[in-house]
This record gives C-alpha cells, sequence and structure tokens, in this order.
C-alpha cells in the first residue's frame, strides 16, 4: 500500500480482466447459455412458452439424470388402467412431507400386469402448489409405482383445477421411464425383477418344505401305525 | 453474561431548538439477501445508542412440524432451515439420527459427505462474501464473481442430487445414490482451478482501502463475550478462539485429513477479522477436498436401514461443524415412528444474540456491516 488508493486500482485491474476475459472464456461469464436451442437464442414470443415435452426433456442445462421435479404414476406396457402399478396402500399419502397427495382407494380389485387381482387408486390426486420435488414418495414405495418426472415447466393458466394433476395425467408408461432416466429404470426393473425371482423362490422353497414336511409326517406316521401294528402282533 | 451497556450520551443542546434521539425500524428487507429481518435502533445523531433486533417474520414452525412426521420425513425439510448450506444440514440431521438407529455407514458414502461438506462450505462463503461487501455498498461486481463460481458448485450438486439448492442428498446411513459417471472428475476440476479464483477474489478486495477503513476496528467482539454468549464457527475463531468442531468431535472421518484451523489472536474480533477468517477458511477446503478426492473408494453408498423405523427410547445429540457454526439436532425418541422432540440448534440465531453488544457505540452504517459480518440466513434463525 505505497500510493493511496493503490489496492483499489489492483482490484480495478481484476474486473478489467474479467470483463476482457468474458468475452474469450466461458468459465468468466456469469450467465448461463442457452445449448438446447438451435442458435442460443432466448424464447422471442409468448408461444415459445411453455416449451413442448420434448424440448424440455433436451434441455440439458436444466434436465439430468437425477432430475426430480414433480411425481408420475407408472403403468408397465399396454392400457395404462389395465397396468397400472400403484395398489392404492397409501404409504406416500402419508409419508408425503407437504402432505400434498390425495388417494382414494378403489372399492373392488381389478387384474393388474401379472393378472393378480388389485386394488387400484379410484383417485390419485397430486397438487403441484404443495409440492416440493422431494422425491420422498418415490423411496418409500413398495411398488416401484411412482417416480419422478423431469418435466419441469408446469405452469398454468388456471389457478386452481390446474394446480391439481390428476390421476390420468400423472401415469406414464414405463418406456417413458426409460427414456428420460434411462439409468435409474434399468435398475428399477433389475431390482424388481430380482425381487420377483427371489419372491418365487421363496415361494417354491416354501412349498417344497412344505411338502417334505408332509411327507415326513406321512413317513413317521407309517412308522408310528408299523411299530403299532407290531405291538399289536407281539400281543 | 456481561453485555454492552449503552453509553452516556448528551444531547446537542441549543438555544431555541429540541433534540432527541431518533428511533428508526431499519428492515424487514428482502429474503434474497439476508431474509427478512428487522432492528430497531436509537439515534443520537448518527450514533446507535440502542439496537433491538426483531426477528421470526419467516417462522415456519419447523420443530413441531417434525415431531409429527417420521424421521425421513423431516429430512428434506432441514433443508430449508439454512438454503444456502442444505448438505450440511442435511448431514448434521442425519448424524443425529444414526446415533438412535446404530447404522454404519460405508467408506464411499463417508468420503462423499466430506466432499459435499466441504464444497457447501465454499459457497457458504464465497457468497457470504460477496453479501458483506453487498452491504458496505459495493453492488455487484464482487457479489456476481462470487455468483459465479457458486453456480459452478450447484450445478455439481444438481447432477448428484437432481436439486441445486434443496439436495435432500443425504439419507440416514449414508447417501441417496451415488454420483454419476464422471461426477468426481469434473469436481477435481473444480477444485483444481479454484484456488486461481480465491487468488483473484484476495487481489479483488483484500488491499481495497475502502474495504480495510470500513471494516477495520469495526463491531469487535471480545474473545470473553464470544465464549459467554455461545457464539461458535468462524465468528468465535475470529475472535481467538481455536475451536472447530471437525478437529474437537472429528466427526465422520475428519480425523483423516490434514487441514488447518486459521484463527487470530483475539485483539480485535472485528469485521476484518470475520472476512479474513472466511477467506482463510476456503483455502482449508480446498486442501480437504483434495485429500477426499485422492483417497476416495468404490463401494456402497447405503447402510442397511428401513425407510420407517422405530428407534428404542433415548436422546441424541449431532452436531457438525456447519459453514455458520456449530450446527446440532437434538432429538428425543419415544419409541414410536416419530420423534418425540425435535429441537434444532441454529448457529445464526445464536451468532446474532451478540448484534447489540457489537453494534452500540458504533456508527449506523457500521450496523448494516456487522450484521453482515455474522453471516445469517433467517431460514435458520426463524425456523
Amino acid at each position: 500500500m505505497s500510493i493511496l488508493g493503490g489496492g483499489i486500482f489492483k482490484g480495478m485491474a481484476v474486473t478489467l480482466r474479467n470483463f476482457v476475459g468474458s468475452y474469450f472464456y466461458k468459465e468468466r461469464l456469469t450467465t448461463n447459455d442457452y445449448e438446447w436451442r438451435p442458435d442460443g437464442a432466448l424464447p422471442q414470443s409468448i408461444g415459445d412458452y411453455p416449451k413442448e415435452e420434448g424440448e424440455q426433456l433436451s434441455d440439458t442445462t436444466t434436465v439430468n439424470h437425477y432430475s426430480r421435479n414433480f411425481p408420475m404414476l407408472l403403468h408397465d406396457t399396454g392400457e395404462p388402467m389395465d397396468t397400472i402399478r400403484c395398489v392404492a396402500c397409501q404409504i406416500c399419502e402419508r409419508e408425503c412431507p407437504p402432505q400434498c397427495i390425495y388417494i382414494e382407494k378403489s372399492t373392488e380389485k381389478i387384474e393388474n400386469a401379472d393378472g393378480k387381482p388389485q386394488f387400484y387408486p379410484a383417485k390419485f390426486d397430486i397438487d403441484v402448489s404443495v409440492c416440493m420435488s422431494c422425491q420422498i414418495c418415490v423411496e418409500v414405495c413398495p411398488f416401484d409405482a411412482i417416480v419422478m418426472n423431469s418435466q419441469f415447466e408446469l405452469s398454468t393458466p388456471d389457478r386452481f383445477g390446474g394446480l391439481l394433476v390428476r390421476r390420468d395425467d400423472l401415469l406414464k408408461s414405463n418406456d417413458y421411464y426409460h427414456k428420460i432416466h434411462p439409468q435409474e429404470a434399468a435398475a428399477r426393473d433389475q431390482k424388481m425383477a430380482d425381487d420377483k425371482a427371489a419372491k418365487v423362490a421363496k415361494k417354491k422353497a416354501a412349498a417344497e418344505k412344505a411338502k417334505a414336511a408332509a411327507e415326513a409326517k406321512a413317513a413317521s406316521a407309517a412308522e408310528a401305525k408299523a411299530s403299532e401294528d407290531k405291538t399289536e402282533d407281539a400281543e | 453474561m456481561s453485555t454492552a451497556t449503552a453509553p452516556n450520551y448528551e444531547l446537542l443542546q441549543q438555544e431555541g431548538l429540541e433534540t432527541s434521539l431518533l428511533e428508526i425500524s431499519m428492515g424487514p428487507h428482502h429474503p434474497s439477501t439476508h431474509g427478512v429481518f428487522r432492528m430497531d435502533v436509537k439515534l443520537d445523531g448518527e450514533t446507535v445508542v440502542e439496537l433491538r433486533p426483531v426477528f421470526g417474520y419467516l417462522h415456519r414452525n419447523h420443530e413441531k412440524l417434525a415431531e409429527n412426521m417420521t424421521y425421513l420425513s423431516s429430512m428434506p425439510f432441514t433443508d430449508r432451515l439454512d438454503y444456502f448450506n442444505s448438505m450440511t444440514n442435511n448431514w448434521a440431521y442425519a448424524l443425529a439420527a444414526e446415533k438412535l438407529i446404530e447404522v454404519e455407514v460405508p467408506e464411499r458414502a463417508e468420503y462423499l459427505r466430506v466432499i459435499m461438506a466441504e464444497l457447501t462450505r465454499l459457497v457458504n462463503h464465497v457468497t457470504l462474501v460477496g453479501f458483506f461487501i453487498n452491504d458496505l455498498g459495493a453492488l455487484g461486481t464482487p457479489l456476481m464473481y462470487a455468483f459465479r463460481e457458486r453456480e459452478k458448485i450447484l450445478d455439481l450438486f444438481e447432477q448428484a442430487s437432481g436439486a441445486r439448492m434443496m439436495c435432500n442428498y443425504f439419507r440416514f446411513g449414508g447417501l441417496r445414490n451415488d454420483v454419476p459417471e464422471g461426477w468426481l472428475d469434473r469436481t477435481r476440476e473444480l477444485v483444481d482451478r479454484f484456488p486461481a479464483f480465491l487468488d483473484e477474489y484476495e487481489q479483488l478486495l483484500c488491499e481495497n482501502e475502502i474495504i480495510l477503513s470500513r471494516t477495520q476496528g469495526v463491531g469487535n467482539l471480545s474473545r470473553e463475550l464470544a465464549i459467554n454468549a455461545g457464539i461458535t464457527g468462524p465468528m468465535l475463531r475470529a475472535s481467538g478462539v481455536n475451536y472447530d468442531l471437525r478437529k474437537v468431535d472429528a466427526y465422520g472421518i475428519y480425523d483423516r485429513f490434514k487441514f488447518r484451523v486459521p484463527y487470530t489472536d483475539g485483539d480485535t474480533g472485528d469485521c476484518y477479522d470475520r472476512f479474513m477468517i472466511r477467506m482463510l477458511e476456503m483455502r482449508e477446503s480446498v486442501a480437504i477436498l483434495k485429500q477426499a478426492l485422492a483417497d476416495i473408494p468404490e463401494g456402497d453408498i447405503i447402510g442397511k436401514v428401513s425407510k420407517v423405523f422405530k428407534p428404542k427410547p433415548a436422546e441424541v445429540y449431532g452436531r457438525i461443524e456447519g459453514p455458520k457454526g456449530e450446527l446440532g439436532f437434538y432429538l428425543i425418541a419415544d419409541g414410536t415412528t416419530k420423534p418425540y422432540r425435535y429441537r434444532v440448534r441454529p448457529p445464526s440465531l445464536i451468532n446474532l444474540t451478540v448484534l447489540r453488544d457489537m453494534c452500540l457505540g458504533g456508527k449506523i452504517a457500521d450496523a448494516v456491516i456487522i450484521l453482515g459480518s455474522i453471516d445469517i440466513v433467517l431460514g435458520e434463525v426463524d425456523r
């Protein structure tokens, strides 16, 4: 600090370096660039907004592998309501931290993708204006029925009804899930297949065990009878 | 606790003029700086003779909410305490709950936790310095440079956790998911480049005569008062106490890293000290990050924990050295899925309690700088 104001000039040299550098180096820019638009242009008219679904998902500045914005309900290949995974167990409704999920359980069962009769959600609404995208519902779901969508432009001109997303709008196919979160979807499918195999194996093991037990019981009964006969003979 | 008394003051006496103290209400301010906070100040000319902080505008019933939901469900709410540092908030809560359920955290998760916490410290300190200079009246430049660097770190958080600020990334027994491919390399690159930014930032600010004259000797906090008032974090170290929970508690795996704890000799404890301590701490965070990124092993990311659990009745306290000070979570479990009592020890609120003592006798313009140097976030003060 030999000359008065020397520190200020030193600081100004830094600002000059940043100003000039911002024309040549991207890391000196304080703004984000919009790579997802062909010429990097900002939306020009109101017609550009909100963006189409496909355009949103190709926005790599915002959407990545772990993006989570709003939940969606999964169904397997086929008609949505015939293959819905949700069985309306209402665990997510209970665990949801801001309490934004509203479920009504069906009164009768319908067959699910495996042909097993199951309950289904007669009503499954999520309030966009309350949801905080925390992903707790995804983590607690034992049926892998609810996952996060990456779509981020959920604005709507309707203040009331439009903010409550209904079951039929929440339903998305597993193929769509594979498209937006390929790794996570593959891992989830693998886990489900493993669980299913483990369940089948367990069932089989249980059945075999039961069979073996029954056989052993029959054998011991026969033995007991034989010994009884023997004693009778001896008498 | 010795608190400062209002200085003796004599009002200007002039014939024909009636003079009196001026009482003004400073704030409430916009949430994007420090938060919604108000000070009732009594002034004699420009000198502060009485100051009363008023807060509670951002009260969200955090503790009672958490007592009415399961342990896991309140994890996303901890993000919103100190919204700059969601990762460290998560960690403190996870530490407390892990004491209840006694789960082993895998090695890789421990390393990632340290990496996330130190990146968070960089985010916090770099923005704090920006806002602090902003309070001095330098609107824009330093803050924008700080935000530029912060944005790069937030991009890393987004790639790992899916959200920039409300990360909700820690889980009891580990982390929610592993980091994506190439994430560690990108982090290494950022960490390697960060010291160059710090050099430039120091060149921009540390010799600036205006900053020196505005901060040196302003808002002195003695070592004695800092200890008595329960001040923690960089503010305590700026008052000359060598106390850092990363060294004292060595929670997680902090005992494996070599780093120094910057602290002053405690002669002044003024705003300049508090500013410089943060600049120095960022260097140490970079050192920890380099070691953690070099040693991180492969492996599992989360231990075996069920999503909803019923811990045995117990009382636990988990604390970490957050960027602002000691952040603690005190839980009482009563054998159900919900905590019986859930209490947060917020560093911002407790550091704020000495605001009056530091401001009295100073100028009104200095009160703003002193508030800036405390480093508060009202989301945490009010909860």
